[in-house]
């Protein structure tokens, strides 16, 4: 089996660029030149000299001890959270604003959700001088405001998206319609690996750093350079798709997603994309996506906004049909838990979308002799309202 | 010979109208094409409304969101389409997003339009390549035109490849943008002047951004006509029978 992508970006069945054809001019650049850009010998220094440097890499890879001892193995928690800007969002916006800038772009476009992506764009574009709009959700922007006035301070202009559920996936159609009325001056920086080739392939290879980083720390801390389980959250997939990255191809990785279950898989407040999802096309890529029998995408709904996206990408996709992948939930109440046992035991409070690859943790088997990465891609600041308005129902249990 | 050839070799500055099924009501969609028939438009395009309709600006979202609510569907726009049959031989086009025919199965979608009497489709996110590999026979042999769109970015390779694949029209999206948005035509010229000097096989309406009879009259120089959307389903919104506003708009563009 290949999880890499053929020349259309088709891995297995899924992919590809189902794009209206005023599109095509842009995408197709893309997809003829991002390889040899990204790959030149310049663009590399530059790269991992900004991650270095600006980001902040590399993230540590922490043994978390009263976790482990909690749950009978041992977890290590691979420390995206620990990122400038607070996830992994920015390894990808460092890598695409340095192709755009190769491209000569002056204008940048993006979608959020959680507002993280918008944040991590906002910070490379205030890095490079160049102008920044973020299309977000209006629900979004309210659930997320301080990420909203974190942007506007970086010099971002935030465009709420009024249209369908006015969450992440409206928020990437007013961003794919910008582009289609500004083709020659604008980048669209994509915040996932999600949306027509060569964009999924790209994002997962500027994650990548996630789990080339984890090889080399895993050699150090366990005498081996891979784990018997990966877990990350998937939203689009990015953070899971930088774990897995260069484990796709060796078995002996168990590779974990969890998806949000939001209320429930049967109470139709979910955005389990696999599990109540089916094939067809969504922001241009042949992907899962949840959608009624007349194809109309329905609105998904989690607590967490940066997982409340109603398809994944293609290679997530492939991973899932293939079973290479292990697809799992985590519903909202498990999420918030999970948040809250990792901030008692180990003093971390995470992302909401990471708390639900810490919840995999309570529903999987787990033995005492092995070694279990949890990506944790961001930190909760921004959800702490949520944490808060929660957490005496927490503290009654 | 189809209907839609039938009309280009017969009849010059052509006026398409666009509408969304099953909008603003449920069932106005027959009665409008039948106005717009006794009004003097030539072609309709009936847009399958969408939740994620890509292509188009506010105007079309937000009556593809109205549709939608009011429990629009394919087999329902068919059942329409094949009343207005009963009694019209307007060239009818189908516009919608391939997720819709994924869903319905491809092949079953082609079939079912023909069936009723459907013209011509024009699926915008829809690859050329992916068309012609796995759908092209299936639809010229069920004697459908398939439409594809250039824009003022699209290479002249590339227009020449769209324009080979596609039949009854080509598709000539007036300038870089969505739907609804106006357009300056004037500054288009010299974009329509390449198209017209490539002597592609295909005839050329020009659409997106037409709105009133000055960009129409100003397509009708470069094309054989122009396709006309969100101007209409504005004035579709106006207070007033379906009669009324049908025939109010189109003497504006063709006083
Ligand atoms: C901290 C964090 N984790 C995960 C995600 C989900 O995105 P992805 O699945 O692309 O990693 C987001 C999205 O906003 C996020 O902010």
């Amino acid at each position: 089996m290949n999880y890499q992508p053929d020349t259309k970006g088709f891995y297995g069945d899924f992919g590809g660029a189902f794009i209206p054809e005023l599109l095509y001019p842009n995408v197709e650049f893309l997809r003829k030149h991002y390889l040899e850009i990204i790959g030149s010998e310049s663009f590399q220094k530059e790269f991992n000299s900004l991650l270095q440097d600006f980001a902040g890499r590399p993230t540590p890879l922490y043994f978390a001890k009263r976790l482990s001892e909690k749950y009978n193995t041992n977890v290590f928690l691979k420390r995206e959270d620990l990122n400038h800007t607070g996830a992994h969002k920015i390894n990808n916006t460092i890598g695409q604003i340095l192709l755009a800038q190769r491209l000569g772009k002056k204008r940048i476009i993006a979608e959020t959700g959680a507002g993280q992506h918008g944040v991590a764009t906002a910070t490379v574009t205030a890095l490079m001088g160049l102008q920044c709009v973020v299309y977000m959700g209006k629900v979004d922007m309210e659930r997320q405001a301080p990420n909203v006035a974190r942007m506007q301070m970086l010099g971002a202009e935030v465009r709420p998206a009024l249209s369908g559920s006015q969450t992440l996936k409206d928020a990437t159609n007013e961003a794919i319609r910008d582009w289609i009325n500004h083709p020659e001056d604008t980048y669209y920086l994509i915040g996932s690996v999600v949306g027509p080739h060569p964009y999924p392939d790209m994002v997962a290879r500027f994650q990548s750093v996630i789990s080339e980083e984890m090889k080399q720390q895993l050699q150090e801390k366990t005498g081996r350079d891979y784990p018997d389980k990966i877990i990350a959250c998937v939203g689009g997939g990015s953070n899971a798709a930088g774990a897995f990255y260069h484990y796709l191809d060796n078995k002996k990785v168990e590779l974990i997603a969890v998806e949000a279950e939001g209320l429930g898989l049967k109470s139709g407040h979910t955005a389990a994309t696999t599990q109540t999802g089916s094939e067809g096309i969504i922001h241009g890529s042949r992907t899962l996506l949840m959608q009624n029998e007349e194809g109309q995408i329905t609105e998904p709904y989690s607590i967490s906004a940066g997982l409340d996206y109603p398809g994944i990408g293609p290679l997530h996709a492939h991973l899932f049909k293939s079973g290479r992948g292990r697809f799992m939930g985590a519903t909202d109440q498990e999420a918030l838990n999970a948040a809250y046992e990792l901030t008692r035991l180990e003093g971390i409070i995470p992302a909401l979308e990471s708390a639900h690859a810490l919840a995999a943790l309570g529903k999987i088997e787990l033995t005492k002799d092995e070694n279990v990465v949890v990506n944790l891609s961001g930190r909760g600041d921004k959800d702490l309202q949520a944490y808060i308005k929660n957490l005496s129902d927490f503290e009654k249990d | 010979m189809n209907r839609i050839e039938n009309l280009f070799q017969n009849k010059k500055n052509i006026l398409n109208i666009y509408l969304t099924a099953g909008y603003p009501k449920l069932n106005d969609t027959v009665e409008i094409v039948k106005e717009l028939e006794n009004a003097g438009v030539d072609m309709v395009e009936i847009g399958m409304p969408f939740s994620d309709p890509l292509a188009d600006g506010p105007v079309i979202q937000h009556s593809s969101t109205v549709a939608l609510k009011n429990c629009m569907t394919l087999n329902l726009i068919f059942s329409q389409i094949q009343e207005i049959r009963k009694s019209s031989d307007i060239p009818i086009i189908m516009m919608g997003y391939f997720n819709q025919l994924m869903q319905y199965g491809e092949e079953a979608f082609f079939e079912k339009a023909a069936h009723c009497g459907v013209d011509g489709l024009i699926i915008p996110d829809l690859p050329v390549e992916i068309y012609s590999e796995t759908y092209n026979d299936k639809v010229k042999k069920l004697g459908l035109d398939m439409i594809f769109l250039i824009s003022p970015q699209t290479e002249n390779e590339r227009i020449r490849l769209l324009d080979e694949a596609s039949s009854g029209f080509l598709y000539v999206v007036s300038s870089a943008s969505t739907t609804g948005k106006i357009s300056n035509m004037e500054q288009e010229k010299s974009y329509f002047e390449r198209i017209q000097k490539m002597k592609l096989k295909n005839p050329l309406l020009i659409g997106f951004g037409i709105s009133d009879k000055k960009s129409y009259d100003t397509a009708c120089n470069y094309a054989s006509g122009a396709i006309i959307g969100s101007a209409f389903i504005r004035a579709l919104e106006k207070n007033g029978s379906i009669k009324q506003s049908v025939h109010e708009f189109i003497k504006t563009i063709r006083p």
